[in-house]
């Protein structure tokens, strides 16, 4: 076992788990933030993706232990307050997404390029969402959301 | 209330935010107090006889609860897993149905057999253990892909079905469509396969079965399309307890297309073994699991001929067609390859004659089922091949050769020769839209700029129907089907005017907690956030059949409208009263009853207070109260139909097919909320060109799945799709109150033929006359190189 202090969305968590826990798993098991999903076995599907210090990452591909001391960000930390984050409120608008298991991911992800990227061609997003699979989307709406909510994003500064 | 929220308003949706904000509650997201875990052992092998099991260093596992196998599920007499279609063969037998019990007694008959369910405190525990779980197998030869199984001489899935056959049927009149073959001027054949594919929904599949003691009563989470059909599956036949101590919530589905109406024996079992154990037990699938043990979809190998007279109308159709039906027959497997193909491959044209036969064979693969479209993308795909064939073989434009046999605006109702009678249809109209959203006239001058790139570009159609709505129980219990196929709503309008709508249907991504809403803002003028829609509970609503086939708008939705009916009559009793003059005389329009002809109104809000707070009431004749319930049977099938148009560039030395351009119109009937639609209508699209192009479930001859994961097995990602052009014109069903026919498959069914034959275009001038689904870079590549060298 491992006794290891998470930052999750601006708390603080002293979690006693094995040494080989996924972050992942430390996340939905642990500390019951259940909106990061879990959609594969092989690191393809992307429903995992949280940000470790600010950088989007499959939070399957990393021990749970490697997350300690980094500032990590799921799907719940990203509304402030009652009010969603630009790219959470471009999904709506833009009907982003159906079953919803993809989107936490997705939001994620499209966060991260956005950050890095304030201007991303249809392309840019079609070519960085490579490790995000959706089923439902045929990812027309998202890459409409995902554009949106850069835009968005660059207003929200 | 901002803007319109009825019907044609592209509204938000209400579910989005939970999603949102992480706030979804799937099935693996619920942790009940005490759970434990549980993680199959299933088989390796695809035909084996199992000598024996030994669990001891399994059982030593610390925290490990229950080992369970075969025989345990043999002395609880737990049912095997049912199947909900009987077709019968030509020669009046029934299907061969062979025994499915939910973990293995003897032999296992395909990779992912569960053979083994161990139970533990941890899912860790139960992992670790169930690695410890050693079988004695005897291997057996086993028919791992469906062109093996049925050569002479090939194994024995089932030692009571003869040459592997479940069944062999037909439909159509043979001696009319012989006829129609004798005097015909052209006759054209293809062969095709229908590739075999997994569902892939992006949540895999869980089950959560608690048992609580005290009061006999079991509750299962599952990730269900149909939870009211799990729970009468499972208490007729498998688990064999009454439903009122059964509860079934299907909370939010990750996605289902299919793969989630079937009832599945990880449901039955975990509810079982909580029983056993006194704990609830929760298991969930891994995705390299959900390959082996969720149902597949399509698998077909067909030989169809057409034939057309010196005009090139079309004469005759005759279709012969092998089935996979896998090791077991899943919920509804026999009906796939038959009322849900054969009858629709009559496709938007006029045919005198048709006759099609349709042999189900069993294989030693994991069942195939209903996935999205379900048999009718694989009479759409072997239609659509066919004519475009045809057109190649003939010299003749592929339009025009569809336009020439389209059924006519004035033929509706058409009476096919294969059993469906289309109640309204306009073909022409949305081939035009599609030609005209595609600039079809531009393609010659697109086709030079890609050649001028040193690449190939090549167009392809596709003119489809399909069926939606499955009905009316009465037709279908005629052929076959243990169920109805109806659907229940109740409406229950609040003291203050809010209402909440418990429907049989479910949604796991379509949007009914909106579209359903609007329905009631609609007839009933409430504003949708004060409208909730209850899906998903076996406790909360009534009865529901669930959602598949694109039917929860046209037969759930009519059921809802048929209970706002009700609740309106009862509203017109109660104004009359309020209002002093006869119910005759009273008119219920935008949210208000009114006297007609004069301004006394009452608001429908002031209706229902005074139904819950009956101090001025009818009491003598009109119960207080304002809740409907309404069952609605459809009359008749839906019939949406359109044409997809695909255009591709094919680099010739890599065989890469890149979709350049997709531009479809549909007509689905009325429109309830087209963002809706439009997403419905892209989500489909990916899924068909995902089976056009890179999708292939693919079983090796001694039948071990060999892509069985997402690093394999194909999957459509951003940078493989284009943007979709996606236009709709209406003709509303005849016979719903809506007027709705249904969106969710029309994608998959409309879309993979025009992809072949945009390929095939693409590839003619080279000389390849044929290519099977999916065309890869490897097989284009082939292709290619074969017809250089031919």
């Amino acid at each position: 076992m491992a006794v290891l202090t998470l930052r999750v969305n601006r708390q603080t968590h002293t979690i006693d788990v094995p040494a080989t826990t996924l972050l992942v798993e430390a996340l939905r098991d642990t500390l019951r933030l259940t909106g990061t999903h879990v959609g594969c076995d092989t690191s393809q599907c992307g429903a995992c993706t949280v940000h470790v210090d600010g950088r989007s990452v499959k939070s399957c591909t990393m021990l749970a232990v490697e997350a300690a001391g980094a500032e990590i960000t799921t799907i719940e930390g990203m509304a402030d307050g009652d009010r969603l984050h630009p790219m959470q409120a471009a999904f709506q608008e833009h009907h982003g997404l159906q079953c919803g298991f993809c989107t936490p991911g997705m939001v994620m992800s499209a966060t991260d390029l956005c950050t890095r990227n304030p201007n991303p061609s249809e392309g840019d997003v079609r070519h960085w969402l490579e490790g995000n699979l959706c089923r439902c989307t045929g990812y027309h709406n998202i890459v409409k959301a995902v554009r949106a909510g850069g835009e968005g994003m660059k207003g929200a500064k | 209330m901002s803007g319109p929220q009825g019907i044609g308003a592209p509204v938000k949706r209400k579910e989005d935010r939970r999603f949102l904000l992480g706030k979804g509650q799937y099935t693996d997201d619920i942790l009940l107090p005490n759970q434990t875990y549980a993680v199959f052992v299933r088989s390796q092998h695809a035909h084996a006889k199992i000598n024996k099991i030994d669990a001891t260093a399994a059982k030593a596992v610390p925290g490990v609860l229950a080992v369970l196998t075969g025989d345990d599920v043999a002395a609880a007499q737990l049912g095997g897993i049912p199947c909900g279609w009987l077709v019968k063969s030509k020669d009046g037998s029934n299907m061969v149905e062979p025994p499915h019990p939910a973990l293995v007694q003897g032999t296992a008959r395909h990779v992912g057999d569960p053979i083994v369910m161990v139970v533990a405190d941890s899912k860790a525990a139960a992992k670790a253990a169930a690695a410890l779980v050693e079988i004695d197998y005897d291997v057996l030869p086993a028919a791992g892909r469906l062109a093996d199984a049925i050569k002479p001489g090939a194994p024995v899935v089932w030692p009571d079905a003869k040459n592997n056959v479940c069944f062999d049927w037909h439909i159509g009149d043979p001696a009319a469509t012989d006829a129609a073959f004798k005097k015909a001027a052209h006759v054209v054949e293809l062969e095709l396969s229908n590739n075999r594919v997994a569902p892939n929904a992006m949540e895999p599949r869980a089950a959560n079965g608690s048992y609580d003691g005290a009061n006999d009563h079991f509750t299962l989470y599952t990730t269900s399309q149909n939870p009211h059909l799990t729970r009468l599956l499972l208490a007729a036949f498998t688990l064999h307890v009454p439903e009122h101590k059964l509860r079934i919530i299907a909370p939010d589905v990750g996605g289902g297309f299919g793969s989630k109406i079937f009832h599945y024996a990880e449901e039955l079992l975990v509810l079982w073994a909580s029983k056993r154990i006194g704990r609830p037990v929760k298991w969930t699938s891994d995705r390299s699991e959900a390959f082996i043990s969720d149902a597949h979809g399509r698998d077909h190998l067909s030989k169809a001929q057409l034939a057309l007279d010196a005009n090139h109308k079309f004469l005759g159709l005759r279709v012969h067609t092998y089935a996979n039906m896998g090791a077991y027959l899943s919920t509804f497997a026999p009906a796939v390859p038959t009322y849900l193909y054969a009858t629709l491959l009559s496709g938007p044209y006029d045919f005198p004659a048709i006759y099609a036969e349709v042999k189900a064979v069993f294989t030693n693969t994991v069942a195939v089922d209903a996935y999205r479209g379900a048999g009718r993308p694989e009479a759409s795909y072997l239609l659509e091949r066919l004519v475009s064939h045809a057109a190649r073989q003939l010299k003749i434009d592929p339009i025009e050769l569809r336009r020439k046999n389209l059924i006519k605006t004035d033929q509706f109702p058409y009476q096919t020769q294969v059993a469906l009678q289309y109640d309204i249809g306009d073909y022409q109209s949305t081939l035009d839209m599609a030609l005209e959203a595609i600039d079809y006239k531009g393609f010659p001058a697109r086709r030079k700029a890609t050649e001028a790139k040193g690449k190939l570009r090549g167009i392809g159609i596709s003119t489809y129907i399909e069926a939606c709505g499955i009905a009316p129980s009465a037709l279908v219990g005629a052929l076959g089907a243990r169920a109805g196929l109806y659907e229940a709503a109740t409406v229950r309008v609040h003291p203050t005017g809010s209402v909440t709508v418990m429907t049989g249907t479910h949604s796991h991504g379509q949007g009914h907690e909106t579209a359903f809403a609007q329905l009631i803002n609609e007839r009933l003028g409430v504003a949708i956030e004060n409208v909730e829609i209850v899906h998903g509970d076996t406790d909360r609503i009534p009865f529901g059949m669930g959602t598949y086939g694109s039917r929860s708008l046209a037969v759930g939705g009519s059921a809802i409208y048929k209970a706002v009916d009700k609740i309106v009559d009862k509203g017109k009793k109660i104004a009359a009263h309020l209002l002093e003059a006869n119910v005759s005389d009273i008119e219920f329009k935008d949210g208000n009853y009114r006297v007609v002809g004069t301004d006394r109104v009452k608001a429908f809000g002031e209706v229902a207070f005074a139904a819950y707070v009956p101090h001025n009431y009818p009491i003598d004749s009109v119960e207080p109260g304002l809740e409907e319930n309404a069952f609605y049977d459809p009359k008749n099938f839906t019939f949406p139909g359109g044409t997809h148009l695909v255009e591709v560039e094919i680099d010739p030395e890599t065989g890469v097919v890149e979709v350049a351009d997709v531009a479809i119109a549909d007509d689905v009937g009325v429109i309830v909320n087209p963002m809706i639609v439009d997403g419905q209508a892209h989500g489909g699209l990916a899924q068909g060109i995902g089976q056009a192009l890179f999708e292939e479930a693919i079983y090796d001859e001694a039948g071990q799945l060999v892509n069985g994961s997402f690093l394999n097995y194909v999957m459509p990602r951003a940078a493989d799709l284009p943007n979709f052009k996606v236009g709709n014109h209406v003709t509303a069903c005849t016979h719903n109150p809506i007027g709705v026919k249904g969106v969710g498959e029309v994608g998959a069914i409309g879309v993979p033929p025009a992809v072949i034959n945009a390929v095939l275009d693409a590839l003619a001038p080279l000389g390849v006359t044929d290519i099977s689904m999916p065309a890869t870079p490897e097989k284009v590549w082939r292709a290619i190189q074969q017809a250089k060298g031919a």
